[in-house]
């Protein structure tokens, strides 16, 4: 098991270099002059070599890279342009929108898709299977901003229950925070329910089919309960994989759903960010996002090992 | 080989079963009974429905499957009970072997526990209690190392040390009767005859009653007292088996007895030739009319392809229309005239 950490580890790492230089790379290479960039069409080439001058900007490319690297490894993000804030002041106040925003898509999309997955594989070729097939189905095709759209409109128009839109710190009201929450949150975990539904259904029916399953039932477990005790705990495996996977379509999905909802979170603001050229703000960003996504490819790997004792072994 | 012991119930007793799905009947109505203690062999090619016999008793029938008539055992009729009947008796009073001992066993679970979970789901026991007894089969099932073996996963140990282990959890709760489908096909030839003689003690120190199920003759021959063969869905010879290999009824058990390499026949360059059975069982939604067998058989005549000869006899019972021993009694009678 500590070789196989091990080697999970230095993959981490490697992968995290490797991204680093492939964002710093696109951003400043091949972006042109960054001062020129952020200055905008108009600007002298005197104010342009300023504040180029005044960021390092005129310093050879892997100098700047190495001062980047070391920064973000002491916590320093580096600075807005405009504004002169600290981008690790920007990113945490959107943390507390984007995060319980993700986490709880995700938990919901479970929360309904190991359920309804599991009975769907149990009831294969029967009507009530075929419909959940079906919509799930739909649920897949179904883009997640008009889900989103259209909940807001049943929910926050028609019915007035939750707010359409908009967001209210946790600081101001706990409740009003979660109520703002409620519909994206809806809307992600249920597209992320409906891509995972699948997943469950097909890795259950692997299951259901395996002799170790008859030999559960051979020894005195109901078909159920054989189902439950031996058969969730094997399927998870091929689904911890998928879940991994799925952490990436879930970043993507929060981009949409914090526009579509007006949310404060951190896709918005490397948005608003793009459009305002603000190349630090973006570079960094960007990689602290890339090393959440590999870190949680890492957490898959290691939680892999843990559930199935032939990885630790044989890899 | 074993005595059968009058004063206890018989281990089984079938009467007219019938396995079949919605589109097909594989198995055809049996009738055998097997004493407490007994053991019995069934044999047949692939497709014969052995192992659909086996898991409709157990209660194991894949989706789709249904099984008719009745199946008695210790008191209750198998295939009258629900799922969660039968659940509580397997492992328990009826417990089953099957072929694949690295399929047989939950990959992420250590091998101690699952056999421990089989005692201490049918009694009283602690965990402590359930892991000293799990440890006690596994000496008893010469297995190495028992202490570490108890922590081990399935993949980490070897083909024969698994199907030992499966041998184990089948035993653990002194069951009446064991279904053994295959247990050593799968098998390297090395560790086969060492797992067979292990099954084979277990069962007589317990004195629980034994279906085997194989095509390796030599091993019914071995283990089993009573033997039954089965063709197409039916049973068409059963008897004791050293009458039944000795002096085969039915001209498929005899075809499957000649179809057996020896060293007297096995020889290949052709100066001898192993016999085969000439055609193939024939598939379960077309079979022909009459007796199943009678395609692949050089005795037929008009009366077997029309007429389904059914078991005649007591002890040695032979499903066939010109039976071999008959033939040659009648040409023993006509020489004596």
């Amino acid at each position: 098991m500590a070789i196989y950490v091990l080697r999970k580890l230095v993959f981490f790492l490697g992968a995290i270099f490797i991204a680093s230089v492939a964002i710093f790379l696109l951003i400043r290479g091949a972006g042109g002059n960054v001062a020129a960039v952020v200055l905008g069409k108009g600007a002298t080439p005197e104010a342009i070599n300023a504040l180029a001058h005044s960021y390092g900007l005129d310093r050879p490319l892997f100098v700047q890279y190495f001062d980047w690297v070391g920064n973000m490894l002491s916590g320093d993000l580096g600075r807005s342009f405009r504004t002169n804030e600290r981008v690790a002041d920007l990113v945490t106040a959107r943390l507390s929108v984007s995060i319980p925003l993700a986490l709880s898509g995700l938990i919901l999309g479970l929360i309904i898709a190991i359920p309804v997955g599991t009975y769907a594989a149990r009831n294969v070729g029967t009507p009530s299977g075929a419909i959940l097939a079906l919509v799930s189905q739909i649920g897949v095709a179904v883009p997640v901003f008009w889900a989103g759209i259209l909940l807001s409109l049943l929910f926050g128009v028609r019915l007035g229950w939750l707010p359409t839109g908009g967001w209210t710190e946790w600081s101001v009201s706990p409740w009003g925070a979660i109520r703002s929450l409620v519909l994206p949150v809806l809307s992600l975990g249920l597209i992320m329910a409906a891509v995972l539904i699948r997943y469950v259904r097909s890795a259950v029916l692997d299951v259901m089919n395996q002799d170790y399953l008859r030999t559960a039932r051979a020894v005195g477990m109901t078909r159920t309960e054989a189902l439950l005790k031996v058969g969730l705990r094997n399927a998870s495996l091929p689904l911890v994989t998928i879940v991994g996977l799925q952490i990436a379509e879930l970043i993507g999905g929060t981009v949409i759903i914090e526009t579509v909802f007006s949310l404060p979170g951190l896709s918005r603001m490397m948005l608003a960010n793009v459009a305002a050229r603000e190349v630090i703000v973006v570079q960094s960003t960007v990689m602290l996002i890339i090393i959440f996504v590999i870190g949680v490819n890492l957490l898959v790997d290691l939680l892999y090992g843990i559930l199935d004792p032939r990885v630790r072994s044989t890899r | 080989m074993t005595q059968t012991n009058p004063g206890r119930a018989n281990a089984l007793e079938v009467r007219n079963l019938v396995v079949h799905n919605s589109a097909l009947t594989a198995v055809r109505g049996l009738d055998f009974t097997l004493p407490a203690g007994g053991r019995m062999g069934l044999v047949g090619e692939s497709g014969s429905g052995k192992t659909l016999t086996a898991l409709s008793l157990m209660g194991l029938l894949p989706m789709g499957w249904q099984a008719n008539g009745s199946v008695l055992h210790d008191g209750v009729d198998l295939v009258t009970q629900s799922d969660k009947a039968l659940s509580s008796r397997r492992g328990r009073t009826i417990s089953m072997v099957f072929q694949d001992p690295l399929s047989s066993l939950d990959p992420v679970r250590r091998i101690g526990f699952q056999v421990s979970s089989v005692i201490r789901r049918h009694t009283q026991a602690s965990q402590q209690e359930a892991d000293r007894q799990t440890l006690e089969l596994f000496r008893q099932m010469s297995l190495p190392r028992p202490e570490q073996l108890m922590r081990a996963y399935p993949h980490e140990i070897s083909g024969g040390q698994r199907q030992r282990i499966m041998i184990a959890m089948a035993l653990a709760c002194y069951p009446q009767l064991i279904i053994a489908d295959e247990p050593t096909t799968a098998l390297d030839v090395t560790v086969q005859k060492q797992v067979l003689r292990l099954l084979n003690n277990a069962v007589q120190e317990r004195g629980c009653a034994l279906m085997m199920i194989t095509h390796d003759l030599p091993i019914i021959a071995a283990m089993c007292d009573m033997v039954a063969v089965m063709y197409a869905g039916r049973i068409v010879e059963i008897g004791p088996v050293a009458e039944v290999f000795r002096t085969p009824r039915h001209h498929y058990t005899k075809g499957l007895l000649d179809s057996q390499p020896t060293m007297d026949n096995i020889a290949l360059d052709g100066s001898s030739r192993l016999a085969s059975i000439p055609g193939m069982v024939p598939p379960l939604q077309s079979l022909p009319k009459g007796c199943a067998f009678h395609p692949r058989c050089a005795a037929a005549t008009e009366k077997c392809r029309t007429t389904i000869p059914t078991l005649e006899g007591d002890q040695r019972r032979a499903a066939c229309w010109h039976p071999l021993g008959a033939e040659a009694a009648a040409d023993a009678e006509v020489k004596a005239q």
